[in-house]
């Protein structure tokens, strides 16, 4: 207590000379993830991305050094997140917010980084409304809708699919997801002929699956969150024959990634998905990517967290150079806007107008490749915006 | 728990007696002033602690005084921070009239569910107050037209205290009030305690088939302290939604509710000020250790509530009591 107090007093006392002596020198950015909890996984490939970039870019930029100061929320904590960026503001006194794992985190944050005047970098919370809470928001990661609406689209004029049955997990990003994804299908003239919702955390989907056979749909789209769940609904969905080629499958990326692929074995073959980053894409700057990324994880590979903070990194670096150094909201947001550069994902860039993701959005399918199931790409969709935000 | 027995003679002196106001809590409440002196870059922390530290006292009236283990009570927390962004949604920020009717809402719902409490007893009643918090925390969920699902409310905006007091980035305003709401909220809960029903309350948990023997209708008894509880538990969840604007699933969370009893164990049930003095340790060293570590801070708390429980079984506070008594 009394090193605090000592503290505090020091730092009321010095506030005069301190910060100009010591803003100049350093940019402070504050991250803030749910590093304990259900998401600490996620957190973790999050901060893996930031410091890969910071590493293979060094710490120094327009002649400032930066300071990441970390701090965790434990869980989806949206009081916590703006308690701990009103503290990052006021007592460490950084210049940029970031990370931002969970969209309620993100919308309790925003105000803070509005009053503040501070550049917020959303490195992954993907619900459409995020960058709207404040003038000062950044996102560098993904919407549902942005990649969901595009591969509804795609599903019906390239897929060749006229009648789909949606099943989604009943939580915020499957309802999203659904209403995204029959949006683009219905739009572009296809027909959903049945809709149903499965539990969060559901370990039998047999059920469900038999309402699917009974409708008898041509494909099925699904959104359920990773883990065990991709697993088990690939076995039922096996068990009744609802497998390709007989019935396609249509889904988000996190349904095939590595590990479920591994889990759901022969099953997972022919299962479309998409999504905004794929691992397996070859391309000079995604394989040197992924190679300094295993190398820096003990052979883990990088997930769209991952990507979501290496490019918030790059952003941040990049608007730093542009304001020479010059740390304030207003500039580093007018640096930011319209910025555009080629990420390991691919071609990006944050539209002006929203400060939203612009990307490329990939349409992959699950095929053995020299003995392994991966995800190959089988068609891309260029400067995809998120299509929720131009319909206000 | 040993309290000396009142000699027949005179039960009003001796309860007047004890609800004097000693020399620590007076000096407590001059410290709670500190933060704005000495730390003030601490505050929006102080605020969340002097939040969550009612919502602790209003588990203490239940579980410390009553004897009734809950393991539900964030239920109540969340209702009181749902229909306090509800009603500031709808376009009356107001606090203090917002803060009351949340608090009345979830005392409501409080009286309803005490009916089937007061008839279930230790492992039932533990089922039955998780049953209730995971049903609500699900109710919330599925009605996200209303809740906002996942992603938490959103459009919650809450006007200036008495229309002067703005909540600012710093958080005087939300420390303040805060902390204000605390001290009431504790005013109120001694009075409860130092009254005759306060010692029925004990009764109650001590030994409950003794109660109707003496004439005392505990059920009665148990509904009246149970709706309290929740009327403060509700008020404790508006506040925390006034002060950050935010209100999420996470305030209804099973989470939620076995923190806050770890909270009082920590400090010590059944004597208000446990309450308090757990929820700072618990916060203060949370807050201290995730800046350390932000990944494997619970390691240390889980190691200090070990250390507590074997070395201090009755609280921190509780041991400390009983040191100074064994010095007189």
């Amino acid at each position: 207590m009394l090193t605090r107090t000592a503290a505090a007093m020091a730092l009321v006392l010095g506030l005069g000379w301190s910060s100009s002596a010591f803003a100049q020198e350093t940019v402070k950015i504050g991250v803030i993830l749910p590093y304990s909890g259900p998401f600490a996984d996620a957190a973790n490939q999050l901060e893996a991305g930031i410091k890969l970039y910071m590493q293979q870019n060094g710490d120094e930029v327009a002649g400032k050094k930066i300071e990441i100061i970390r701090k965790d929320t434990g869980g989806p904590a949206p009081d916590v997140a703006k308690r701990l960026a009103q503290e990052l503001v006021v007592r460490d006194q950084v210049d940029i917010l970031a990370g931002f794992a969970l969209t309620p985190e993100a919308l309790g944050a925003a105000d803070v980084s509005a009053e503040a005047q501070k550049l917020m970098v959303v490195m992954n919370a993907a619900t459409s409304v995020v960058t709207e809470k404040s003038p000062y928001i950044v996102r560098t990661s993904v919407t549902i809708p942005q990649v969901n609406y595009a591969f509804g689209k795609w599903a019906f004029e390239q897929g060749g699919v006229k009648e789909v049955y949606t099943l989604v997990s009943d939580y915020g990003p499957g309802h999203d997801a659904q209403s995204s994804f029959s949006k683009g299908f219905t739009e572009a003239g296809g027909k959903i002929v049945g809709a149903d919702k499965t539990p969060v955390a559901n370990p039998d989907f047999s059920a469900f699956v038999q309402r699917v056979k009974d409708a008898n749909p041509e494909a099925v789209y699904v959104f359920i969150p990773g883990g065990a769940q991709p697993a088990a609904l690939g076995k039922a969905l096996a068990d009744r024959g609802l497998t390709p080629p007989n019935v396609k499958l249509f889904g988000q990326g996190e349904l095939t990634h590595p590990e479920a692929l591994e889990s759901m074995g022969e099953t997972a073959k022919g299962i479309i998905t998409t999504y905004h980053y794929t691992l397996e894409r070859d391309d000079p700057l995604n394989n040197e990517y992924v190679k300094s990324y295993r190398e820096a994880n003990n052979g883990r590979s990088p997930d769209l967290f991952s990507i979501g903070g290496y490019d918030g990194m790059h952003l941040i670096y990049e608007s730093l150079k542009k304001t020479n150094g010059d740390t304030g909201g207003d500039a580093l947001i007018e640096a930011a806007k319209g910025m555009s550069w080629t990420s390991p994902r691919g071609p990006m860039s944050i539209d002006p107008e929203t400060r939203d993701v612009v990307q490329t959005v990939y349409i992959r399918e699950v095929k053995e490749v020299d003995g392994k199931l991966q995800n190959v790409i089988i068609h891309e969709i260029p400067d995809v915006k998120d299509p929720l935000h131009g319909a206000k | 728990m040993t309290v000396e027995a009142p000699t027949l003679a005179d039960p009003h002196d001796w309860l007047r007696r004890r609800s004097r106001w000693s020399v620590f809590e007076i000096a407590f409440w001059v410290a709670s002033l500190l933060p704005f002196f000495l730390f003030q870059t601490y505050l929006p922390l102080a605020s969340q602690i002097a939040i969550t530290a009612l919502f602790a006292v209003s588990v203490d009236l239940v579980l410390g005084y009553a004897g009734v283990v809950t393991l539900g009570h964030a239920m109540f927390f969340g209702l009181g921070a749902y229909s306090a962004g509800l009603i500031s949604k709808a376009g009356w920020g107001e606090p203090l009239t917002g803060l009351i009717i949340a608090g009345l809402f979830a005392g409501l719902v409080g009286y309803i569910a005490s009916f089937i409490i007061v008839r279930v007893q230790h492992l039932a009643l533990i089922m039955i107050t998780l049953g209730f918090c995971l049903l609500t925390y699900e109710l919330a969920n599925s009605m996200s037209w209303l809740t906002g699902g996942t992603d938490g409310l959103q459009g919650v905006e809450t006007w200036p205290i008495l229309g002067v007091f703005r909540f600012d980035l710093w958080g005087y305003a939300a420390y303040g009030y805060a902390l204000a709401a605390l001290f009431l909220g504790l005013v109120l809960s001694r009075r409860i305690v130092h009254s005759s029903f306060g010692l029925s309350l004990r009764g109650i948990r001590e030994n409950v088939r003794r109660m109707p023997a003496i004439g005392s209708d505990y059920r009665g008894h148990l509904q009246k302290i149970y709706t309290i509880s929740a009327v403060m538990a509700g008020c404790a969840g508006a506040l925390l939604t006034q002060t950050t604007d935010t209100v999420s699933l996470d305030t209804l969370s099973f989470q939620r509710s076995a923190d806050v009893v770890v909270m009082l164990v920590l400090g010590g049930t059944g004597r208000l000020y446990g309450a308090v003095v757990g929820t700072i340790i618990f916060m203060v060293a949370r807050d201290q250790l995730s800046d350390m570590n932000p990944q494997y801070w619970y390691f240390w708390i889980g190691l200090l509530l070990m250390v507590v429980v074997l070395l201090m079984p009755r609280g921190i506070l509780g041991s400390l009591a009983q040191l100074a008594r064994r010095r007189d």
